[in-house]
């Protein structure tokens, strides 16, 4: 116990630092997903604050951050509109109840561990909701990005009033509108080319936050030096009131026994729980302490949050993914980031309230536009569509009827639509309708190894009872998945032991699906709903090089190494490295090695779902044969002067000043450290390029930049591992002769 | 011990088969075999019958058939009384162009009323199929050391040499839900500690059985009980499995299944109830 606490004291800084650059992404989030759900500006906040603090309290999961949802943006907007019945105001005040009645729904889920209720919604399903939640945001809020506030219809009329509204927009006379909308445009290009730029001075600031810098910048170069007034109108500047503290909105329960007020609750009470189920799934995947979230726990403290948030005038609060992202990648360990992250918002809005009035709205429009495309971006649809027609059908039924109708007719019509298409495929319909209710599993322990045997179906009604086996499997151990007395096998379900398999990676176990071959050969299989079985090893080998991949040919038979375009067998040793704790590795390609040198292009990912940031880059690893010391060894910069200010220690060589002031040396062990770096090592680091290396028992692994390596690069990469080696080498030996 | 078997005569397509794992069985447990047939006894089948006696190796033993008429169900039952009956082997059915097997309405009536143990039959066969594996349930209850003492028995005079014992423990013994990695510990730990009770509660009953020459493992299965021992001995590939009889029956065990029930909806391979 007294351990626990002490390393979570030692933890605070880099908690805090990462709970810091969150609130810099939920505060213009958390005042754009409010204003994109008709309520004021501040309830956005709010939902963050009291999310944050309450779900850190007494959540069960590790590195989430939590706050109001993008997918809250549809239902609330819809809420507040019906209940209003054109008051915007009292409409709100309505919802507010109806955001307090969910968060005690919610409550009483997590009480009654229903948490697996999220489980019985069929995947694709869900991915059609989700991309009609970034319709319906994206087709209202390009027009505010445009300068536009009073554009009006339903999701289907805005999105086809788009192409007239950038025309309107092109030919405008009104210079309010042209700045705000050049300030929307700005932003967004802001929002897609982020990502693109791998530098770390500019990736410090989350892209939102530097929207909101440049934007209120803009006004105050207006303000100070500029001879002309500030060109866009107060109407299309964010409204946040004067004295936050004392400018609570309350619930108003009129309504509270009408159907609407029902309606509302029960839409906003299911996408709080499937996204924060969702999110909360993902974020998992990520946490590098690879430990398991209590979901139940999670969905009675945010329920509660809810509710708190829902009586101090404040949306609903759901664990939100793009932003726990953020918070791993940061080195955010446990919930107090979360709670760092809400009492950063608190000194925000009450230091920084008048500067943020001067945010234009189209400039948080156009951070919705974005997650909005997001969502429902094309990519997403091919990789359905991979997945298998079927799969693509559900998806688009799901998708039209959300965006005609509501969301609570969507899902359930995409899940009606999922079991008929099920029937459809397998023509038979008693197979469903007979084994329903009839237990399917069966889980023994026999010499070590879990064994688990599905019998009739699986499907998502009742993959509850596969989840509930699985779940009582130690993730170090091994399991064996049988499918040999199952006659179908639905999409959500593979996804799912997809999902599965990689946890037990992560953790040390093996986790194996067998007997789904002999399926495909009797073709009772739908083969589309198998292809999401994990396979690393591509086995369609590409015959045709390209020009780089022939270049990468020539260097290796220069330099005497072997070229493989793909790997004979899976990669073990690189998701070893520190740096991949937090990034999951897709695929390693073009490999040159020799005996000990390996130099390899990597696709990985940072982020999970809509929030997923693709990367691909060239390292270099280095095989030491004998363990050297885990170190991280880095160039000396602005960053690490943060580190040092959050508690990393800088390792310093002594009479080696210079080294030290220019690189920036971590590890554990610093006698092992100081040993292992000799002159002659410091002289070539000296002398050489830098590199980010970093060294565990596996040997070094060199990484250049956040990208792939061109030819050049990858000649002097691999010059450069050949001499280190060299003088490690060279090293251990007069450490042995000594 | 079983001294007398009684098989049910219809003059089906599987009638030789039945008839001859019925008389193999008679001359393993060196026990009578009675054959009834419900309906008209005429020269024909009476033919039939003698010419398929005549073919059967076994025939050593005395053979009795009784020719009476009236509910299928009724006219067993009564004989296996009357007749002081060890064991009841019925056929089962198979579904069309499927490799699942259930139990037909009367053999189900008359497996759950039946006063003495019922031996149900998936694939007879006129060729002996030797019988290698035995599965039987070791659940907590009281006819339980009678099944496992029974399945011995049958062990023997099958000659066969691996018998395994599920313990179905219910999902409800263990009161520790998994939520995170710190319950799914002590969830391990629990069943870790439930298993060897159940393995003691076996060991006592196994005590004052021989096991000789016969290879016997524990296995315990965390589910519920009456299907998990089902789709274990299918995936085990088991040539038998023995069960205790159900307690009682009622309406509610047919619409809800219970234990036996979930094995006569499916059957996993030959199954014996022991009475």
């Amino acid at each position: 116990m007294k351990n626990n606490f002490k390393t979570f004291m030692s933890e605070i800084p880099q908690n805090l630092f990462s709970g810091f650059v969150v609130s810099l992404i939920a505060l213009p989030l958390g005042l754009g997903l409010a204003l994109a759900s008709g309520a004021p500006p501040i309830s956005g906040i709010i939902a963050a604050i009291i999310g944050g603090s309450v779900v850190a309290l007494l959540g069960g999961s590790n590195v989430t951050i939590t706050g109001p949802g993008n997918g809250l943006v549809v239902v609330i907007l819809a809420a507040i509109t019906t209940l209003g019945a054109g008051d915007m105001h009292q409409g709100f005040l309505y919802t507010l109840a109806a955001i307090v009645v969910s968060g005690i729904i919610m409550i009483i889920l997590g009480f009654l561990r229903l948490g697996s209720l999220g489980d019985f919604f069929p995947s694709s399903a869900i991915q059609g909701m989700l991309a009609a939640i970034g319709i319906g945001i994206f087709a209202k809020q390009v027009h505010v990005m445009l300068g536009n506030l009073n554009a009006k219809g339903s999701i289907v009329e805005l999105v086809l009033k788009t192409p007239q509204g950038l025309y309107n927009y092109v030919t405008t006379n009104s210079q309010s509108t042209l700045y705000a909308g050049a300030v929307g445009i700005i932003s967004l290009l802001i929002m897609i080319f982020y990502g693109k730029i791998r530098n770390k001075y500019f990736q410090l600031i989350p892209a939102p936050m530097w929207i909101v810098m440049l934007s209120v910048g803009m006004f105050y170069y207006f303000d100070m030096f500029s001879s002309n007034a500030y060109p866009i109108d107060p109407k299309l500047l964010i409204n946040i009131p004067d004295d936050v503290v004392s400018n609570f909105n309350f619930p108003d329960f009129g309504k509270i026994y009408q159907t609407e007020f029902i309606s509302a609750v029960i839409s906003i009470t299911l996408i709080a729980s499937i996204e924060s189920l969702l999110s909360i799934k993902a974020v998992d995947k990520l946490d590098p302490l690879k430990r398991r979230s209590n979901v139940n726990k999670d969905i009675r403290a945010l329920g509660l949050a809810t509710l708190i948030s829902g009586f101090l005038g404040g949306l609903n609060v759901v664990t939100v993914i793009a932003r726990s992202s953020v918070n791993v990648n940061n080195k955010g360990s446990n919930r107090s980031a979360n709670f760092f992250h809400a009492s950063f918002l608190v000194i925000f809005i009450l230091l920084f309230a008048s500067e943020l009035r001067k945010i234009p709205l189209s400039a948080l429009a156009a951070i919705l536009v974005y997650t909005g495309y997001k969502l429902a971006s094309p990519e997403n649809i091919a990789k359905v569509f991979k997945i298998g027609k079927e799969q693509l059908l559900i998806f688009l039924i799901t998708l039209l009827t959300t965006i005609t109708t509501s969301l609570i007719t969507g899902i359930l019509v995409g899940i009606f639509a999922t079991f008929v298409i099920h029937i459809v495929i397998n023509k038979n319909l008693s197979l469903f309708t007979r084994n329903l209710l009839k237990p399917n599993v069966l889980m023994f322990k026999e010499d070590g190894k879990y064994y688990v045997s599905v019998k009739n179906f699986s499907s998502f009604i009742n993959y509850t009872r596969l989840k509930a086996k699985l779940d009582q499997i130690p993730e170090n151990e091994d399991a064996i998945i049988d499918f040999t007395l199952c006659d179908f096998v639905d999409h959500s379900v593979m996804e799912n032991l997809n999902n599965y398999a990689e946890s037990f990676k992560r953790k040390g176990g093996y986790f194996e699906v067998i007997g789904l071959d002999s399926h495909n050969s009797t073709s009772e299989h739908p083969f589309a709903l198998r292809k999401n079985i994990p396979t690393k090893n591509e086995s369609s080998v590409k015959t045709n090089l390209t020009k780089r991949q022939k270049s990468l040919q020539q260097i290796s038979n220069e330099l005497g190494w072997k070229y493989q375009s793909l790997p004979a067998k899976e990669v073990s040793k690189i998701p070893e490295f520190g740096y991949f704790k937090t990034r999951q590795i897709n695929k390693v390609s073009n490999i040159l090695s020799n005996e000990n040198c390996t130099l390899f292009d990597i696709e990985f990912h940072e982020g999970e779902l809509f929030a997923k940031q693709i990367i691909k880059a060239t390292m270099l690893h280095i095989n030491l044969g004998e363990n050297a010391p885990e170190f991280t060894l880095d160039k000396e910069g602005i960053f690490e002067y943060i580190y040092h200010f959050t508690g990393f220690k800088d390792v310093t060589i002594e009479n080696h000043p210079d080294f030290s002031k220019r690189f920036y040396l971590t590890g554990k062990n610093e006698n092992e450290i100081k040993s292992f770096f000799t002159d002659d090592l410091i002289l070539f680091f000296k002398s050489n390029k830098y590199y980010h290396i970093e060294a565990n028992n596996q040997g070094l692994l060199i990484i250049g930049k956040e990208r792939l390596a061109g030819i050049k690069e990858i000649k002097s990469m691999a010059d450069f591992g050949l001499r280190l080696m060299n003088i490690i080498c060279t090293n251990k030996l007069v450490t042995t002769s000594n | 011990m079983i001294k007398k078997i009684l098989i049910g005569i219809a003059f089906s397509p599987n009638l030789k088969a039945n008839l001859f794992e019925a008389l193999r069985l008679g001359n393993m447990f060196g026990a009578q075999v009675i054959g009834v047939h419900v309906g008209e006894k005429t020269t024909s089948k009476e033919t039939e019958l003698q010419e398929l006696l005549l073919e059967s190796s076994e025939a050593e033993h005395s053979f009795k058939t009784i020719w009476q008429e009236g509910n299928p169900v009724d006219v067993i039952l009564n004989t296996s009384k009357k007749e002081k009956i060890d064991l009841l082997v019925l056929g089962a059915l198979q579904k069309e162009n499927l490799y699942k097997y259930y139990v037909g309405s009367i053999a189900r009536k008359l497996t759950r009323k039946a006063h003495c143990s019922v031996l149900l039959l998936i694939k007879p066969s006129t060729e002996r199929v030797p019988c290698k594996h035995i599965v039987v349930n070791g659940l907590q209850d009281e006819k339980t050391e009678e099944t496992i003492k029974s399945a011995f028995t049958f062990a023997k005079n099958l000659d066969c040499k691996r018998i395994t014992i599920v313990e179905e423990i219910s999902q409800s013994e263990l009161n520790v839900k998994v939520n995170d990695d710190e319950t799914l510990r002590k969830n391990t730990l629990a069943k870790e500690q439930l298993k060897e009770r159940e393995d003691l509660r076996v060991n006592s009953i196994l005590n004052d059985i021989d096991t000789q020459d016969i290879i016997v493992k524990k296995q315990s299965i965390f589910g519920r009980r009456g299907y998990c021992i089902g789709h274990y001995a299918k995936i085990k590939r088991a040539d038998l499995l023995v069960m205790n009889a159900p307690s009682k029956t009622t309406i509610l065990d047919r619409i809800f299944p219970q234990d036996l029930e979930y094995i006569l909806s499916e059957l996993p391979t030959d199954v014996l109830i022991i009475k």
